[in-house]
């Protein structure tokens, strides 16, 4: 590896920086437009959502602290496949911890689980950020990217669920002749709603319309 | 339009005054017609939706325009053509919340996130009701019966429902001839379909208006007579080539081309300027996939109406129809 250890890449006065980063400025979701996939469809509740957004946090936590570890040791030219191993490695774990506490939820996320191995945010921080940056600096990222993954999907699976169930985390809140949104639960719906968190943020990002 | 005294500008300086509000007001006209009998047929529960899904689209476009610091564009009728055609596609009974929600969808996801009027890729109207059915199926598909005899005095009770909450219904009645058809095998006059004496959508139950409508404008040149022309000789031929290899199972031409909202959709919906090919030719293609999805969904589909997504779905195929029928220029040689 031609990177040494300390070699500033990514621009940053503070290794914080690159958690508020992963939360806000590039977002996976709502900018960088990464993981769509479980993005689209297992935000139908916000139960869901979180302990989708958690399970992929985690192995993004775990994978950058292997890779950035072992960012000397592995051969270049066999990198992806090492992530690979290593990324499927904690998705494993993952999906029977999930398993162990709740039969529940492991159903209701389906395969979504399993294909956390495939979700490119994962795959994109090893290779643009932990294989480049020091141990540090990959932990305050991942968390970053885990925080800001996890947001994105609550935003979308609170909406949804309010919407398409009247319901906040399996909690009735709304009266109960409320009508349900039907497409609020269907993967068209979830289209919908992050084009609009999406036009919302991006308002709020520029702070105003662009002349 | 803002009138200018000196016009510098390259040719062509000749100009029929076609401009975009002029057709728009025209296709006004021509839906005229069917709004007056929509309300004759199903009396105030068709005004009240059909004023709240105008007022809805209008209101949307307005306030878009303003947010984002345009010159507001609700003038040139473009979008009042919008609200009318997506009332028109409501069944009569809709909580008038929901016409509401539909018509901002419709403006706002259908055509204004796209650029406004001249780059939306769907029709907008349909837009909104794409979505309510998607949203709301069990409403979208509750029919009342038309000419009520106190369709004048009384609303039905779910138009008024409290928003967000679901409506009741006083009396379940009233099956399209296609559910009719497509559930219980049941045939409709073809005379009844012709005069709207059925029950559907608003606008969609008198064939006869909605043709004098569409024949208006294909007579102004204000509409290309190849999409409805396209859709109508794809759909006669396709039904009656199945109603002649069993007529049990499959109803014939007559039938599917004036029940549902086949012709409402061929004559006013499929035309959007904005969302069909521009080819001559593109337009018979265009039609004739429409023709053909509509007979598909209706025959073998589980809904019995499919003449909405056969129009969206079209609506994104057309600029690869545009792609494919390249004109020859003037003075090729090959």
């Amino acid at each position: 590896m031609s990177t040494k250890p300390g070699e500033i890449i990514v621009t940053g006065p503070k290794d914080t920086d690159e958690f508020i980063k992963g939360v806000w400025a590039q977002n996976p979701v709502f900018v960088q437009v990464l993981g769509m996939c479980p993005t689209l469809a297992v935000t139908n509740t916000a139960s869901n959502a979180l302990v989708m957004g958690l399970a992929t946090a985690f192995v993004l936590l775990m994978s950058n602290v292997l890779v950035s570890s072992l960012r000397h040791a592995v051969p270049k030219q066999v990198r992806i496949a090492s992530y690979v191993a290593i990324i499927a490695t904690f998705v494993t774990a993952v999906d029977y911890i999930i398993q162990a506490v709740s039969l529940e939820v492991h159903k209701s996320l389906g395969a979504y689980v399993s294909l956390i191995v495939v979700n490119c945010l994962i795959l994109g921080r090893a290779e643009a950020f932990a294989s480049k940056n020091n141990l540090k600096r990959s932990i305050y990222d991942a968390l970053g990217m885990g925080v800001g993954f996890t947001l994105a999907l609550l935003c979308l699976g609170v909406v949804r669920e309010l919407l398409g169930n009247g319901t906040f985390f399996n909690l009735s809140v709304l009266p109960g002749n409320f009508q349900p949104w039907v497409i609020m639960l269907l993967p068209g719906g979830a289209f919908f709603v992050l084009a609009l968190w999406m036009l919302l943020i991006n308002r709020l990002k520029q702070g105003g319309p662009r002349d | 339009m803002d009138k200018k005294i000196l016009q510098i500008h390259s040719s062509p300086h000749i100009s029929s005054g076609a401009g975009v509000d002029v057709i728009m007001r025209n296709v006004v006209y021509a839906l005229l017609p069917v709004v007056a009998f929509s309300i004759y047929a199903f009396g105030l529960a068709a005004l009240f939706t059909l004023m709240a899904a105008v007022l809805s689209c209008l209101l949307t476009e307005h306030w878009l325009c303003k947010w984002s610091r345009q010159t507001t564009s609700v003038n040139d009728w473009s979008v009042a053509i919008t609200g009318i055609i997506y009332g028109l596609t409501l069944p009569p009974n809709l909580p008038l919340w929901m016409t509401l929600i539909g018509g901002v969808i419709a403006v706002s996801l259908g055509k204004f996130i796209f650029g406004g009027l001249g780059y939306n890729p769907f029709n907008p109207a349909l837009v909104g009701r794409a979505f309510l059915q998607a949203a709301f199926p069990t409403a979208m598909t509750t029919w009342s019966a038309a000419f009520g005899a106190q369709r004048f005095t009384s609303l039905p009770a779910s138009t008024l429902t409290f928003p967000l909450t679901s409506p009741q219904y006083d009396s379940l009645s009233g099956a399209t001839p296609l559910a009719a058809m497509k559930f219980n095998q049941q045939p409709t006059d073809a005379m009844d379909l012709l005069l709207g004496l059925t029950s559907g959508s608003l606008g969609e139950t008198c064939a006869v208006l909605i043709l004098l409508g569409g024949l208006y404008l294909i007579a102004r040149n204000m509409m290309n007579w190849r999409i409805p022309v396209g859709i109508f000789f794809t759909v006669i031929v396709l039904s009656a080539l199945f109603h002649f290899a069993n007529p049990h199972r499959y109803p014939d031409a007559v039938f599917m081309l004036f029940s549902g909202g086949l012709m409402l959709g061929a004559m006013f919906m499929a035309t959007d300027m904005v969302a069909s090919p521009i080819t001559n030719l593109g337009c018979f293609i265009y039609g004739a996939l429409i023709g053909t999805l509509v007979v598909i969904i209706r025959l073998w589909g589980g809904m019995p109406e499919g003449v909405m997504y056969a129009i969206l779905f079209a609506n994104a195929v057309s600029p690869h129809i545009d792609r494919f029928i390249q004109p020859t220029p003037f003075g090729h040689r090959s």
